[in-house]
């Protein structure tokens, strides 16, 4: 028994049940510190755990045999490798960070409210480092399950708002969608190998035995899986919504872990897609779609927390850019740094919110930086960071996702591109009409607006810190050899697939030369968009193009009404015209039946017992007759 | 004389009894057509039971069996005439009628 490995999503889980379970009973400071405590021991032993793993080891524990059926055998086992410690230091550090965040922002809530919030928030970082430890599949969907039902349960916190509970439902259902062709990828692997063992299908030996197209099949349904939990078209809808969590929630869930499961997934099963080009080509392809179709969106949001929401979704479209192109590292790299910075402008965006009492409309803030320093200054290194500005995290990760589009195909870059621009745009127009310019509140408002105390700012510092130097764990190559210390830390996870993957090599001229460009526009950008908003907020109306982005493609309402409207025709069919007149009328039919067969037989008990006398006598001919032409 | 005659004859006296059990509303009439279909059986049973004898020559106590059979069928006859007679007879004291029909209440 590894003890250690196995108390990384234990502490959690205690925390979850000691808060769940005395919650009426616990004072708020007691469940902040079993919330935050749990989150924090668990990234202490992360630590030890990525120690064990820096020198190339991968640590394995097996606890328990899970299923055994015939010839199929899954182990309850958690397997740490270096893909796996990046996320567990992720999602606990970051986590930890949130749940410290948390125990002022929800300060406000009733201690039974409040408990049952850092349940939820304790049994999603469960979840999430089951999803990630487990070593196979099916671990993996048990974590997988897990996230999206703490998803559900943390969107709809404030269950008392229809609206809510309503994006709750969404977000679940959607997940769900992706999660069928995720169990489904899961039944073909069972099929066809016998075994969800990572270690055991990720060998070339083992994945020989599958035809090219089962590969196809089995990696274009765990895309599925993946973009429905990492929103991607056409299953991302859900993130957007999700918004009506309270803010520290949008950070963990829809920023920082859970939309990163789909990437993790991917990059888990490296090898797999390596082998079936047709799905990377898809996946980029969708990728740089999702990423475009979201950037397009953000532009014209004005509610701060949707500008973030958007500008998630497009940035998990460029993760999914570098799965499709075979930059796994750059994948992952990115997951890191977007979780930094994503995790920062959401708790920014907290922050903001809660000095302007609730207040999520842009439009009604500006000139906040005059009252929050501390946010103000985190905030705008974040929105760095996210814009690719050179230095900050962001532009390492995002650099080195374009450079991978741009060895595959320079249409793929010139999008990629032309994406990022947009992000700098947007994210600067957020910046500029949130912090900049007058403040366009009430009076009231203007009164109250202060900077949040230090349990809020701290966490914002500790992130601001992270996402301005967290880019320089992946030093490109061109610009200092060897210096990518995580694309060599990551090596033995990819390893295999660099052997298959055709090997791009971009001249480091060319690099210079694209990165130089991409910089410059990214800062003209930047200008463009401080100078346009920093002193007049986009007030006015949007029209034509503009009210298009605005309305987000109407996608929204072309689902409702191609699929809700017809769902929902149908489920109304089914319950007023199949139910009550088949289903009822089946049933009341048999009672019935029975009704009418009684009364009718009644007749036979006359009480007369020449009636009786009778029948006996036809009774006892037939049996003569029977026995008559029966026997011969 | 060939056992078909006996045969029809009981037929006969079946056929009447059960006849007059289905169609006859006093219950004195319909008691003496059990008795009359009891008979009928009676006779049968003699006569096959003197067939088999004349057929097995070699059998000493030859037929014994349906004859024995009549006798008991007699003797439980007669002790269900005095029950079933006993049974009218307090009928009509309480409905002044032996008529079966009168009798159909026993549903209720």
């Amino acid at each position: 028994m590894n003890m250690q490995l196995l108390l990384i999503p234990l502490l959690p889980l205690i925390g979850f049940l000691l808060n769940g379970l005395l919650r009426n009973y616990l004072s708020k400071g007691v469940i902040g510190l079993i919330g935050s405590g749990s989150i924090l021991g668990s990234f202490i032993l992360s630590i030890l755990a990525f120690m064990q793993v820096r020198s190339g080891a991968i640590v394995t524990a097996e606890y328990f045999e899970f299923i055994k059926i015939a010839g199929l055998r899954i182990p309850f086992a958690f397997q740490v490798d270096q893909l796996t410690s990046i996320f567990l230091l992720v999602i606990t550090g970051v986590g930890f960070l949130i749940h410290v965040y948390s125990t002022s922002y929800m300060h406000e809530e009733k201690p039974h409210h409040f408990a049952r919030y850092f349940a939820y928030l304790n049994l999603f970082v469960f979840s999430m480092l089951l999803l990630v430890m487990g070593s196979n599949f099916v671990i993996m969907f048990i974590g997988w399950e897990g996230v999206g039902l703490c998803s559900y349960l943390l969107i709809g916190f404030w269950f008392k708002k229809e609206d809510y509970t309503k994006a709750a439902s969404k977000a679940f259902i959607m997940n769900r969608i992706g999660d069928l062709a995720f169990l489904i990828a899961l039944f073909i692997l069972i099929n066809k190998l016998g075994t969800v063992t990572f270690s055991e299908i990720f060998t070339t030996e083992a994945l020989a035995k599958l035809s090219a197209f089962d590969i196809t099949i089995i990696t274009t349904l765990l895309f599925v899986g993946a973009t429905g939990k990492s929103a991607q078209i056409p299953l991302y809808t859900w993130l957007p919504d999700a918004m009506a969590g309270p803010t520290p929630v949008s950070a963990l869930i829809h920023a920082a872990t859970m939309v990163t499961a789909g990437i993790y997934m991917i990059a888990r099963s490296n090898l797999m897609y390596s082998m079936a080009p047709g799905t990377l080509n898809c996946i980029a392809i969708i990728g740089i779609a999702t990423a475009l179709l979201a950037a397009s969106i953000a532009l014209k949001q004005n509610d701060i927390k949707k500008v973030l929401a958007y500008s998630t979704v497009s940035q998990l479209g460029y993760m999914f850019l570098a799965l499709g192109t075979g930059s796994y590292v750059a994948a992952v790299f990115h997951v890191m740094t977007h979780a930094f910075f994503k995790a920062l402008l959401f708790l920014g965006s907290g922050s903001v919110i809660h000095a302007m009492g609730g207040e999520q409309d842009m439009r009604k803030m500006g000139g906040l930086s005059k009252y929050m320093k501390i946010t103000n200054i985190t905030f705008l290194l974040g929105c760095l960071a996210i814009a690719g500005i050179p230095g900050f995290s962001g532009f390492f990760s995002k650099d080195e996702i374009l450079a991978g589009a741009f060895a595959t195909s320079p249409i793929l870059y010139a999008l990629g591109l032309f994406g990022a621009l947009l992000t700098a745009f947007y994210m600067f127009r957020l910046y500029a009409t949130t912090f900049k310019g007058s403040f366009r509140g009430t009076h009231e408002q203007e009164h109250h607006l202060h900077e949040s105390p230090a349990a809020i700012t701290i966490p914002l510092i500790v992130l601001a810190i992270l996402s301005v130097i967290g880019g320089f764990i992946g030093v490109p190559e061109f610009i200092m050899e060897g210096a990518h210390s995580l694309k060599d830390y990551l090596h033995p996870v990819f390893e295999q697939s660099y052997a298959i993957l055709p090997a791009h090599h971009v001249a480091h001229s060319t690099e210079w030369a694209l990165t130089g460009v991409s910089s410059l526009l990214i800062i003209i950008m930047v200008v463009l968009a401080w100078s346009r908003y920093s002193k007049k907020p986009d007030m006015e109306e949007a029209k034509g193009f503009g009210k298009l982005l605005q309305d987000k493609w109407y996608v929204d309402e072309i689902y409702q009404s191609v699929v809700v409207k017809p769902l929902n025709a149908l489920g109304a069919f089914f319950n007023n015209i199949f139910e009550k007149n088949i289903v009822d009328g089946l049933v009341n039919g048999v009672g019935r039946l029975v009704n009418y067969g009684g009364r009718q037989l009644r007749w036979l008990q006359s009480g007369q017992t020449g009636a009786y006398i009778l029948m006996m006598v036809i009774g006892v001919l037939i049996v003569f007759a029977l026995q008559f032409f029966l026997r011969k | 004389m060939p056992i078909n005659y006996y045969i029809v004859l009981a037929l006969a006296l079946f056929s009447i009894g059960i006849v007059g059990v289905l169609t006859r509303r006093n219950a004195i009439i319909v008691f003496m057509c059990i008795e009359l279909m009891l008979n009928s059986v009676n006779l049968l049973l003699v006569a096959f039971s003197k067939m088999q004898a004349a057929k097995n020559a070699a059998v000493t106590v030859a037929g014994t069996d349906g004859q024995l059979f009549v006798f008991f069928i007699m003797v439980v006859a007669a002790a269900e005439v005095s029950v079933g007679l006993a049974i009218i007879v307090m009928m009509y004291r309480n409905i002044h009628s032996v008529d079966i029909n009168f009798l159909n209440r026993l549903k209720h």
